[in-house]
């Protein structure tokens, strides 16, 4: 299948030194390909949100290497950092982090903003990617005017504006109900079919079984990495 | 990202959060506009006591006795000042004696705290001139003639929509003929000087004061630059008439630098005041920043993560702390302004240029600096770091 996405190799995170010393990430190596909708489980402590925030370049590893696209990451300066993130990745958090006060749209036009792009430009793909997960009628409103479904809807939008590489999703059904669950879990899948790579963080099973592999953390060490019939293509075909 | 897209974000991130914003603006409003305008008024008061001291003339000495009763200034010592040997330097001298008075016109009465009887000379060397009718002649002094120059405050009471030239008061039982008014004088401040009325030296003796000692002797220097000159020249005369010690000589320049000293002192106290004001509003505006540090670094955590370079957050951030400081400060010393226009506690506040840079420099400095920091720090952190800074 090509190059992968994302190939890390003996990925360790300490945190702390000496007697308090904790080892989040314990030598972890994966490769991720091109297309491919990946679940990492684990219970809470495993080392999964700190993978997620190594591979989304908002942390870096004590060691190990980490190619994102074949690039090292580790070798990028700040600035390069910015873009990576920028043009690479999109991140949808379980906090949602939305922009307080700042409509929708304007909240997915912002990594387009950073990109440099003009701003009628801009709009009219904001407005696009916002369509995609069915809320262009919500595009001014604010974010405390919206459900938690429908603000990470929006944070879905934001992180595929740029058409990044790899969509990263850490617990992002974490703070919604089953109905919201449903919602942003049919975008992903919706996403994967037309061929975005997708790694999401979660501990819920429903939502480890829609994805095509899923990844088993155990104290920092992949323990289990298998592929499987994903759930939720019956459901997309539906919708 | 080019400068005006930022600039966008940054007039977004104010509107966003409208009441900080405007709490951040009022704060830097208050600390500019009173430290202006207290410093203003201190100055006012400063130049209002300046120009009454200039109105009495700079070339001037008031000579007055320090003891009561025997020794006191007489006529003798007042001519005997008027030596071309001895003081050269001298232009005039005239001896003064001043009272309390009550002068009647057709049942209308008005008492007045100075009726000075002097001499011609007087006019001149008090920068006191007529503005209608003539001053009374060496003449009218030397014959005791009833005649009486009045004030504009003393003509308006006594001779509303009259012309006083020529019409007859009743001061001490006595008539006297009025035969001009005083041009208005200046008298921002204690007393009204143009609650006054001046009549011939020898007639007001002979009416009202006695013939005790005098009030003063005013001397006129030949010009400003005479002034100390003439001190000790009749020092000189006054030593070996008087006893040392008996008189006291006032020469209106020191006079004046007093004043100008104790307004300094006066400007200098409000000044602290409105530094002080200045400090309380800083602390409100470093307040509300730091507050609002919390929710910022989070927001800038997002931006971060969604790939904003740190130079783009850094740009946002400043130029809206620069925007609210100036904003604000540009509010505050408009309203300092208008505040200027009105007079405060009987002083018309007169704006010092100097207050108006140093108050807006330093409210725009806290702002930007309790505004910039705390975000470039947010800046340098790990994007994750900013996203869990509680």
């Amino acid at each position: 299948m090509g190059r992968p996405v994302l190939d890390v190799r003996e990925l360790t995170k300490v945190y702390g030194e000496g007697d308090t010393e904790i080892r989040a990430l314990d030598g972890v190596s994966l490769q991720v390909e091109p297309g491919e909708y990946v679940a990492v489980m684990g219970s809470s402590g495993s080392g999964k949100s700190t993978l997620m925030n190594i591979l989304g370049c908002l942390d870096v590893p004590t060691t190990g290497t980490y190619l994102l696209d074949g690039v090292d990451v580790g070798s990028l300066s700040d600035a390069q950092l910015a873009l990576a993130r920028n043009r690479l990745i999109g991140f949808v958090f379980q906090a949602f982090n939305l922009i307080p006060r700042t409509s929708a749209v304007a909240n997915v036009e912002l990594p387009l903003a950073y990109a440099g792009m003009k701003a009628a430009e801009r709009r009219r793909r904001a407005m696009f990617s916002l369509d995609l997960v069915g809320l262009a009628d919500r595009a001014e409103h604010e974010p405390n005017q919206l459900s938690g479904g429908q603000q990470q809807r929006v944070a879905v939008a934001r992180a595929l504006v740029t058409e990044p590489a790899l969509l990263l999703a850490d617990e992002p059904t974490g703070n919604l109900d089953s109905h919201a669950t449903d919602e942003v879990l049919a975008v992903l899948d919706e996403l994967n079919a037309v061929g975005r790579t997708i790694v999401l963080i979660t501990h819920e099973d429903e939502v480890g079984a829609r994805a095509g592999r899923l990844i088993r953390l155990f104290d920092g060490r992949v323990t289990s990495d298998s592929r499987q019939e994903p759930s939720g293509r019956h459901a997309v075909v539906g919708v | 990202m080019n400068f005006t897209e930022i600039l966008r974000f940054a007039l977004r991130g104010i509107g966003a959060n409208k009441l900080r914003s405007m709490l951040t603006v009022l704060g830097i409003l208050i600390g500019v506009a009173a430290v202006i305008l207290l410093v203003a008024v201190g100055n006012g008061s400063a130049q209002a006591i300046a120009s009454r001291i200039e109105a009495l003339g700079t070339n001037t000495l008031t000579v007055m006795s320090t003891s009561r009763g025997s020794g006191g200034l007489t006529m003798r010592i007042a001519e005997s000042l008027d030596d071309g040997e001895i003081a050269p330097d001298v232009r005039s001298v005239s001896p003064v004696v001043s009272t309390s008075a009550t002068l009647t016109y057709e049942g209308a009465e008005h008492e007045i705290s100075s009726f000075v009887g002097t001499t011609p000379s007087w006019f001149a060397a008090s920068n006191f001139p007529v503005a209608d009718g003539a001053v009374f002649t060496a003449d009218d002094e030397a014959q005791a003639r009833r005649v009486v120059v009045i004030g504009q405050t003393v003509a308006e009471e006594l001779f509303p929509g009259v012309d006083p030239v020529g019409r007859q008061v009743t001061v001490g039982g006595a008539l006297f003929t009025v035969t001009g008014v005083l041009k208005e004088k200046s008298s921002a401040g204690f007393q009204d000087a143009n609650d006054t009325a001046v009549a011939p030296i020898s007639a007001v003796r002979q009416v009202l004061a006695g013939y005790g000692s005098l009030s003063s002797v005013l001397v006129e220097a030949a010009s400003p630059a005479m002034v100390d000159t003439v001190q000790a020249e009749i020092s000189t005369i006054l030593d070996h008439r008087l006893e040392s010690g008996a008189y006291r000589v006032q020469n209106a320049s020191q006079l004046l630098e007093t004043q100008t000293e104790t307004a300094g002192t006066f400007t200098t106290l409000l000044g602290a005041v409105a530094a002080i004001s200045l400090l309380v509003g800083g602390i409100g505006i470093t307040n509300i920043m730091l507050v609002t540090v919390t929710e910022r670094t989070r927001e800038i955590g997002i931006r971060k993560a969604l790939g904003a370079p740190r130079r783009v957050i850094l740009t946002q951030f400043l130029i809206e702390a620069t925007l609210l400081s100036v904003i604000g400060g540009g509010l505050g010393v408009a309203a300092a302004v208008i505040g200027s226009r009105f007079s405060i506690v009987g002083v018309q506040p007169v704006i010092v240029p100097s207050s108006v840079a140093l108050a807006l420099g330093v409210s725009v400095l806290i702002g930007l600096f309790f505004g910039g920091l705390p975000a470039a720090r947010a800046a340098r952190l790990r994007p994750i770091d900013a996203l869990r800074y509680e």
